[in-house]
This record gives structure tokens, sequence and C-alpha cells, in this order.
């Protein structure tokens, strides 16, 4: 019985400690995980680096199934969490039923900006713009003319990407062959390189020689397929230029770590309504670095950069594929 | 579609249905000895981690192999221990291995390596490179026959012709020998095997044994000769398209070869046609993609033929007294 009353006891106490420790920032990831090497890992570091520089601490969770949405959102703001950031467009249901709830915590929004609420801070990537640089590389790096997307599971959200870039390409080269394709259509598609790899080999088949992958997981096996096949690929989200060294020509850069570090350095007094970050604001960009030096000629960096200048000051625009839901430069 | 396309969709073909195949000829093994196990993708995880982290740590593929097989024994030896010794719910049990091995797997390889749960990426050494058969390339400019020869037959990993010599080996095993009439008598009447005076325990947990060895072999395969590294859920349903497989194939040997060349096909066509213009209608990549599930479902509702699984499947025999 007092064996009873102890287990009690300390369950009240961390009940109490829990809410307590006020104004810890909590993170959720999306089904990625915290370690995809891209998206998660992304807003991971992000969130790490805030730890390191201020010596606080975060509260985290990787979400296992759709299920759990919900409960980690309410759970994060029971406990007094501020502010909870959520990754992931899939967050946005959830966030727009309970962050009404709890109008004192501040919830931050990755990749969601259409959400009404007066405590959400949503940014949106203008992921289009990235894409469309690293569609221009592609182009100017392909000798065969044709070059490969492959995206992760098929939403809006990757047919943005796709578009950016077919984009970048037909700037380039307005006879060039873009060969999209989609992994799946479940959640499992961003966890599939096996599937990856045969897209990839399919694309090569077909004369690909540059491939672009936006499919988190996925992309490690088409990373590594197309380095095994002697073609280059370009990785998305967080710099993957490392994952072999001269073969992957640079890496879509969404800035989701300085997205995540400035929430939580902002705290508990976050301004809330809609960011949108861009090339302007170097929300996005293309990654340069000792492993994809020699890949990157200084024809190919004049003119991605230039386009970037463009694009900045609105001489130039690349259609978002959200406008209409559909995209000039392709077919999906 | 031209010739070279038709190869190349079906070498993509060979490569997506080994995985299965394996993992086909595994389930066949166990349901025939009556043994149900829907854990088949989560022993294949299993293997694919082992495989993945032995080799990166050693160097050695083989090694490498070697321990995605011993892996998928154990957790065969405790669906064996759950289901034979214990007589439990074979569903259930098999459904515990799944998660098993989908939390395991990523645990292990966090602590071990600090990846976020994959393996490191494996190099030469540490992975089943495509060998090419003799004569090859003297033979590629051969008209027809050259490419069908080079790229079709030749230039995949070792795994991939084990895997299709299992298919006759499975078929002698089990049609031609004294331990195949038992292994499969002991799936429809064990009480008869019993009064024979072989052990039908025994018997029960060869096959799951048999069952463990295969998985891991396509385990391996996934991790180590497709891929290079173990990353999480990287078997993506594919222990679950075998077992439709088996209910397809009838749990017959030559059948499941045919049945998992079959999906391999269907998979190869979607990946390398998103939507398929027929002219009238277009065909979307996800009809194709459930396709298998469809044909599985036709299978079993009695439309083609008739999926009668082995009469002792899914029961623990209980010694009368």
């Amino acid at each position: 019985m007092s064996f009873m009353t102890k287990i009690m006891g300390t369950a009240a106490a961390l009940a109490m400690s829990a809410t307590a420790a006020l104004a810890e920032p909590a993170l959720i990831f999306d089904l990625g995980g915290k370690f995809d090497k891209s998206f998660n890992e992304a807003a991971h570091n992000g969130a790490q680096r805030w730890a390191e520089e201020t010596g606080g601490s975060y509260r985290e969770i990787e979400l296992q199934s759709e299920a759990q949405r919900e409960q980690a959102l309410r759970r994060f703001a029971e406990s007094g969490a501020n502010p909870v950031i959520t990754m992931g467009f899939a967050m946005a249901d959830a966030l727009s039923v309970v962050a009404p709830e709890y109008p004192d915590t501040k919830f931050v929004a990755v990749d969601v900006t259409w959400l009404e609420a007066p405590n959400i801070r949503q940014i949106g990537f203008a992921e289009h713009e990235g894409s469309y640089l690293v569609g221009m590389m592609a182009a100017m790096a392909s000798e065969t003319g044709t070059v490969g997307f492959v995206g992760g599971m098929d939403i809006p959200l990757i047919r943005h990407f796709g578009c950016g870039y077919a984009q970048g390409v037909k700037a380039v080269n307005p006879d060039a062959t873009i060969i999209a394709n989609m992994t799946g259509t479940t959640p499992a598609a961003w966890n599939d390189p096996v599937k990856g790899s045969e897209l990839t080999k399919a694309q090569i088949s077909q004369g690909a020689d540059v491939v672009y992958a936006a499919a988190g997981g996925t992309g490690v096996g088409v990373l590594r397929t197309a380095a095994d096949e002697g073609i280059l690929s370009i990785g998305v989200d967080s710099n993957q230029n490392y994952l072999h060294p001269g073969q992957v020509l640079t890496s879509m850069l969404k800035r989701v770590d300085v997205a995540v570090y400035d929430a939580m350095k902002a705290g508990a007094d976050l301004e809330t309504g809609v960011f949108t970050m861009g090339l302007a604001n170097d929300g996005v960009g293309y990654a340069l670095d000792e492993f994809n030096a020699e890949l990157v000629s200084d024809e190919m960096k004049a003119a991605v950069d230039a386009a970037r200048e463009k694009i900045i000051n609105g001489d130039l625009e690349v259609v978002a594929y959200y406008t209409n839901d559909n995209c000039p430069a392709i077919d999906f | 579609m031209d010739f070279l396309t038709i190869i190349q969709i079906l070498d993509s073909t060979i490569r997506l249905a080994t995985p299965l195949l394996l993992a086909c000829l595994a389930g066949l093994y166990s349901e025939r000895a009556g043994i149900f196990d829907i854990g088949l993708e989560g022993k294949m995880l299993m293997a694919a981690f082992f495989s993945a982290a032995v080799a990166a740590v050693t160097g050695s593929v083989w090694l490498g192999l070697l321990a995605g097989i011993a892996s998928s024994m154990v957790l065969s030896g405790l669906h064996g221990l759950a289901s034979i010794t214990f007589r439990g719910n074979q569903l259930i049990s098999g459904v515990a291995i799944n998660f098993l091995a989908a939390g395991m797997t990523v645990l292990i390889a966090q602590d071990w390596f600090k990846q976020g749960g994959r393996t490191p990426s494996l190099f030469d050494q540490g992975r089943f490179n495509p060998i090419t058969l003799p004569f090859a390339e003297t033979l590629e400019p051969v008209p027809f026959i050259g490419p069908i020869y080079a790229e079709l037959i030749s230039g995949h990993s070792i795994l991939v012709y084990l895997a299709l010599l299992a298919v006759p080996g499975t078929w002698w095993l089990l049609y031609r020998t004294r331990f195949g009439l038992r292994l499969r008598a002991v799936g429809e009447n064990p009480a008869a095997v019993d009064t024979a005076g072989v052990s039908v325990v025994g018997l029960r947990y060869a096959a799951v044994a048999i069952c463990g060895v295969l998985c891991g072999i396509a385990g391996a395969y996934l991790a180590t000769a497709l891929q290079a590294g173990f990353v999480k859920d990287m078997t993506a349903g594919r222990g679950f398209i075998a077992l439709a497989a088996l209910i397809f194939a009838k749990w017959r040997p030559w059948h499941a070869l045919y049945a998992c060349l079959l999906f391999g096909f269907l998979q190869a066509i979607a990946l390398r046609y998103q939507n398929i213009d027929l002219g009238a209608f277009v065909v979307p990549v996800q009809a194709m993609d459930a396709l298998p599930y469809v044909l599985t479902v036709v299978i079993l509702a009695g439309f083609v033929g008739k999926a009668i699984p082995p009469r002792a499947g899914g029961e623990p025999y209980v010694k009368e007294r």
C-alpha cells in the first residue's frame, strides 16, 4: 500500500513539475521522422542550434501515426509548452482544431499558410523559387537534355517543387525533356528507398542524367542509385551534397532550420501571422560547398545567381503550382 | 514501346520480384506446415537491418548475410515458440513480430550508429554487387538474344540467382522427398503424422526455421544488394504483398514464382509509366499499385479457381490423450 502511495505521490509531483516548467518550446516532427536527412532533420538542427546557443531545452515528439497529431498538440499545449512548433502541411487540420482551444499558446506551422487563427505563426517557403534555380543547374549540367524528378508522396507541395524545377529546366533548355515520377500516394512513399532506386533506374534508362529527389527518406535511394550509375543527383531540404561527394550536383535548401531557430528564439513573444521565406530572405537557395565545387562551373553559378537576382527584383516570376493547381512547364 | 524498353522493364521486374519471391517461398514452407505467418514483413525488416549493420561494421557482406539470416531465424524461433510450443494465436504472434521488428531495428540502429535509425552507407565490399555472367559482353552485339542475355539474365546480384534456384529446390523438397511429404501432411492432418510416429512439433519447427532463412535472405537482398544500407521501414509492405502472392499462387512453388513475377511486373510498369494511356481512358498509377491486392481478393473470392489453404493451418496441434 505504501508503495502505491509512493507511486501516486511521484506521479503527482511529476505532473506538477510538468506544468511548472513554463514556456519551454516544443517541436513536433512529421511522419518522416527526426533523422530523415532532409525536412525534419533540418528542423532538428535548428532546434539543436538554439539549445546550444541559449542553453535552453525543448520538448519533442516524432509522430508515428495520423491519429497522434491532435493528441500531441494538446499534450504540449496542456503542459505549458510555448511556442509549439509543428512540421509539415499535414498538421493543418489538427492545428485548426486545437489552436483556438489554447488562445494563450503560440503555435508555429511550417509549410502551412492558409489557416485563420490569431495565435499561429504560419511559415511558407517559396520552394518553387529554389527549385527553379536547381532546375537551371540541372539543365546546364545535363548532356542528354533529359532530366528527372522523383517526388515522394503525391501531394500539391511536392508538385510545387517539381513545377518550379521544370520551369528552371525549360528556362535554360526549352527542348529539354523532364521525366517526373511520384513514389506513391501514402505516407509510406517518404520511406521507400528501394522504390526510389527503381524509379531512378527507370529514368536513367529513359535518358535522364540529372535527377532531383524531393522525397524525404526515399531520396536516399535516389541519390545512391544516381551515384552508382554515374549520373548526377540533386538533394533537397537539407544540404545533402556530402552523401556522395562529387556526385550530388547541389541541394535545394529549404531553411527549415532557420525558421525553427527563429521561432524558438522569439519564444512566447513570437509574432504570429503568415510569413513567407523565399530567395529574398534566404529561406530557400542552393547549396555550394567543397563536395560539389567541381561540379558547379562559374558559368552555371553566374547564370543561377543572375536568375536569383531577377526573381528577388520581381523581373522574373516563377509560377507556383498552387496558383491554379497546374504547372505551365510539365504535366504530372 | 521498343524492344530495349521491354528488356528494361523485365530487368526491373526481376529486381522487384526477388524479395517477394524469397518471402513468398518462406511463407510457403511455414504455411504448408500449418503455421500461418504474417510476420514475414517483420522478419525481412529485421534481417535487412542486421545484414546492413554487420556488413557496415565488419566490411564483409557475407557476414552481413549470415547476421541477417540469424536475426530473422531468432524471430522465427519466437513465432514458433508462441504458436507451436505454447499454442498461441499465430496471427497475433505474427503481428507482434511485425511491431517488434519495426521498433527494434530503429532503436538498435540509433543506439549503435547514432544516425537516426539508419545504418551508414555500405561501400563495395559491404554490398552484393551485380555479377556479370560469362560471355555477357561477347554476346551483347548478337541481335535479340544478346540484349536478353546481357541485360536481363546477367548483371544481377548472386541473391537473385539464389532466389530463382530456390523455386525448383522448394518444389523438389516438398514433392520429391520424405521430409516434404511429411511437411505437407503436417499442414493438412497433423494427427495422421503423429500416428505415424513422426514429431509434429519437430517438423513445424523445421518449417519455421526454413522460413526464417529465406526471409533473412530477402531482407539482406533489400538492404545490401538493392540498397546500400538500412532505412527505417524499408520493406514498405513487401512482406504483405508476398503473402498476397502466396495466396494467389495457392501455396505452390512454381505458381509462387509466376505470382511474384507478375506482381513485380505490375510494380515495374507502375514505376515506368505513371499513367497509362489506353486511348479511351487513362489508367492511373494507383490502380497499378493496388492491382496485386485486387487480384488476391478476386482469387480468394473464388472467381478464378479456388484458393484453399492447408487444412490444419492456423491451428495449434494438441496431442490427444
